[in-house]
C-alpha cells in the first residue's frame, strides 16, 4: 500500500514537496512510482534553471510509459539528484527519500500552502480508486 | 471502465494473484504482477505463465481447406507437415499485412488459425471475402470464444507442464503440436510462444473451468510466476517477434519487416505474391532494423529517426531492454541506412539523440 508522510505536501499530479527553509525538495509520490512500475529513466532539469509553478520539470520513464513531472512551486533549481541518472530505480525503492529529484529555491513559498496535506492527498487517492 | 470490455476466463485468477488490470483493446488484462523487469527476466531464466485467451481462433474445414489457406497466407501450407505449426503473415494483393498468425495443420481438410485479438473481426471478414473470391469449398468458423489459451514459457516450461500431462512433451518439436490432456482436460498442446524462449501453448474449452491456471502455478512452485502484458511485450521485442500495429500494419509488407522467410515465392499463387516478388527482387523503400541508443534516452514507438537532421524513418517499438539494460528500438529506415554500425539520431522530446544500427534479434536463446 502507498504511504503518505505527514511532513510533505502533495499535488494532484502525484508530486510531493518537502520544505526546508527556502528550499523545496520535489519528487513523485509512492503512489506514482507504484502506478508507473519499474522506472528506467529520469530526465532532470539544468541547475540554475528558473521554473514556474506547474511547469514541466522532469520526465520519468518506466519500461512501458513516459510521464511528466510538474513543479509544485516556482523558483530556481539549485540541486538535482544526479544519482537518478544511473540508478533511476531508486525512485521505486525510496520515492520520498533517496528518490528526490530536484531542490528548488522558492521565489514564492506561499505556493506550498495551496498544496494538499498528507490527509488530503490520501483522500484524493482513495476517492480516485473508488 | 467501459461496460463492453471483455474479460478472459482467467480474470479472477489475475486479480487473485495481484495483477494490475488495464484496458488492452477490448480486453481487461493484467499489465503486470510483480513488475515487468522481474517477470521478464524470470521467463528468461525459469518459467512464466501467460493468459493469452484473448487471441482469436478460426477453423477451416472442407475439401478445399488447403487451397484456401495457401492462397490466404504467404507461408507454404502445402509443404507444412500434419501436426506442424507455421508462423505466417496474410497479405492483401498489394503486399501489405492484414495480420500475422499461426497455422495449425490437422490435415489438408482441417486447418486451425490463431490470429491477433485486436484483429479478430477484421480477419474473419477478410477470410470470408477471400473465400468467396476463390469460390473455395470450405466451412469457415470463428471459434474465438470457444478457446481458453495459456502460454507456459521459459527454460523450465517442459518440466513443469510435464507434471500435468501424460503426453510426452519431449517428443513435441519446436513449432509442432498434438492433442492431449492437461490436468485431465482435452487440449491442443503446441510447442510455440511469443517470448523467444522454449515453451508451450495450451488451448482448451473454457467451460472446463479456470483451475488449470492454478494447477500450472502449483506444478511449477517457485519456478513459475504469472506474467502480464508488459513483459510479454518486452520479451517478444528483444526476440524481434512482430507485434501487429507496430512492426506490421496495413501499410507494411513482410519483406519490409524482414520476415521474408515467411514468404514462399515458389508457391503457385497467393495474395500479394506479385508485389512481394517485386520487392524481394528490387528492394523496398523501408526496412526494419535494430537500434541501440548511444546517448542517454529511451526510444519509443512513433519517435522519428533522423540522419544528420533529415527525417528518414520511425521507431516501431522501443524501451529499455530488461535483459540487456540497454535502450533498444526496432525502427523502419531506408535500406541505405540499415548497415550495422550506421549512426543515426532518434528525436526524443525535441532532442536529437545518437543511436546506432545493431544486429537483430537483440536476444537469441541458447539452444540445448
Amino acid at each position: 500500500m502507498s504511504n503518505y508522510p505527514e511532513d510533505l505536501r502533495y499535488t494532484e499530479q502525484h508530486e510531493w514537496v518537502r520544505v526546508e527553509g527556502k528550499s523545496a525538495y520535489v519528487g513523485v509520490t509512492d503512489h506514482a512510482q507504484h502506478e508507473l512500475g519499474d522506472i528506467v529513466y529520469v530526465e532532470l532539469p539544468s541547475v540554475n534553471q528558473m521554473i514556474e509553478v506547474s511547469e514541466k520539470i522532469c520526465v520519468v520513464e518506466s519500461v512501458k510509459t513516459v510521464s511528466d513531472v510538474y513543479s509544485p512551486v516556482s523558483g530556481k533549481v539549485i540541486t538535482i539528484n544526479i544519482d537518478l541518472e544511473d540508478n533511476p530505480e531508486i525512485v521505486n525503492e525510496d520515492a520520498y527519500g533517496e528518490g528526490w529529484m530536484v531542490e528548488i529555491e522558492m521565489t514564492n513559498p506561499e505556493e506550498v500552502q495551496s498544496l494538499m496535506t498528507a490527509a488530503e492527498y490520501k483522500n484524493f487517492i482513495e476517492e480516485a480508486a473508488s | 471502465m467501459s461496460a463492453n470490455l471483455k474479460k478472459t476466463p482467467f480474470y479472477d485468477n489475475h486479480v487473485k494473484h495481484g495483477g494490475k488490470i488495464i484496458e488492452f483493446g477490448d480486453w481487461l488484462l493484467p499489465v503486470q504482477f510483480k513488475g515487468i523487469i522481474e517477470e521478464h527476466n524470470f521467463v528468461r531464466s525459469s518459467c512464466g505463465l501467460f493468459d493469452v485467451s484473448h487471441m482469436g481462433e478460426f477453423l477451416v474445414e472442407g475439401r478445399e481447406a488447403l487451397r484456401f489457406v495457401d492462397n490466404l497466407v504467404t507461408n507454404d501450407v502445402a509443404r507444412q507437415s500434419v501436426n506442424q505449426v507455421i508462423y505466417t503473415p496474410m497479405c492483401r494483393e498489394n503486399g501489405t499485412v492484414v495480420d500475422d498468425l499461426l497455422v495449425y495443420k490437422y490435415s489438408d481438410t482441417k486447418i486451425f488459425l490463431v490470429v491477433n485479438a485486436a484483429n479478430i473481426d477484421k480477419d474473419f471478414k477478410w477470410c470470408q471475402e477471400v473465400c468467396q473470391k476463390l469460390k473455395a469449398d470450405v466451412k469457415l468458423q470463428n471459434l474465438s470464444e470457444k478457446y481458453a489459451q495459456l502460454a507456459i514459457q521459459g527454460p523450465k516450461a517442459e518440466s513443469i507442464l510435464q507434471k500435468l500431462t501424460k503426453t510426452d512433451l519431449s517428443k513435441i518439436k519446436f513449432y509442432w503440436f498434438t492433442e492431449g490432456e492437461v490436468d485431465g482436460i482435452p487440449c491442443i498442446i503446441s510447442r510455440t510462444g511469443y517470448t523467444g524462449e522454449d515453451g508451450f501453448e495450451v488451448y482448451y474449452d473454457p467451460a472446463r473451468g479456470t483451475e488449470m491456471f492454478e494447477k500450472i502455478l502449483a506444478a511449477g512452485g517457485s519456478d513459475i510466476m504469472p506474467i502480464g502484458l508488459g513483459a510479454r511485450d518486452t520479451l517478444r521485442f528483444e526476440s524481434k517477434l512482430m507485434l501487429y500495429g507496430h512492426e506490421l500494419d496495413d501499410e507494411t509488407t513482410p519483406i519490409e519487416a524482414t520476415i521474408a522467410w515467411t514468404v514462399k515465392l515458389n508457391k503457385p499463387s497467393f495474395l500479394g505474391k506479385a508485389v512481394l516478388q517485386e520487392q524481394k527482387d528490387n528492394g523496398t523503400k523501408k526496412i526494419l532494423v535494430g537500434m541501440e541508443m548511444i546517448d542517454k534516452g529511451v526510444p519509443r514507438a512513433h519517435y522519428e529517426v533522423f540522419d544528420k537532421g533529415k527525417k528518414i524513418g520511425y521507431v516501431t517499438t522501443g524501451t529499455q531492454s530488461p535483459f540487456f539494460k540497454k535502450c533498444l528500438a526496432l525502427a523502419f529506415v531506408p535500406p541505405s541506412f540499415s548497415t550495422v554500425g550506421t549512426e543515426l539520431e532518434i528525436k526524443i522530446r525535441e532532442k536529437f539523440l545518437k543511436a546506432k544500427v545493431v544486429n537483430l534479434p537483440f536476444y537469441k536463446r541458447e539452444k540445448k
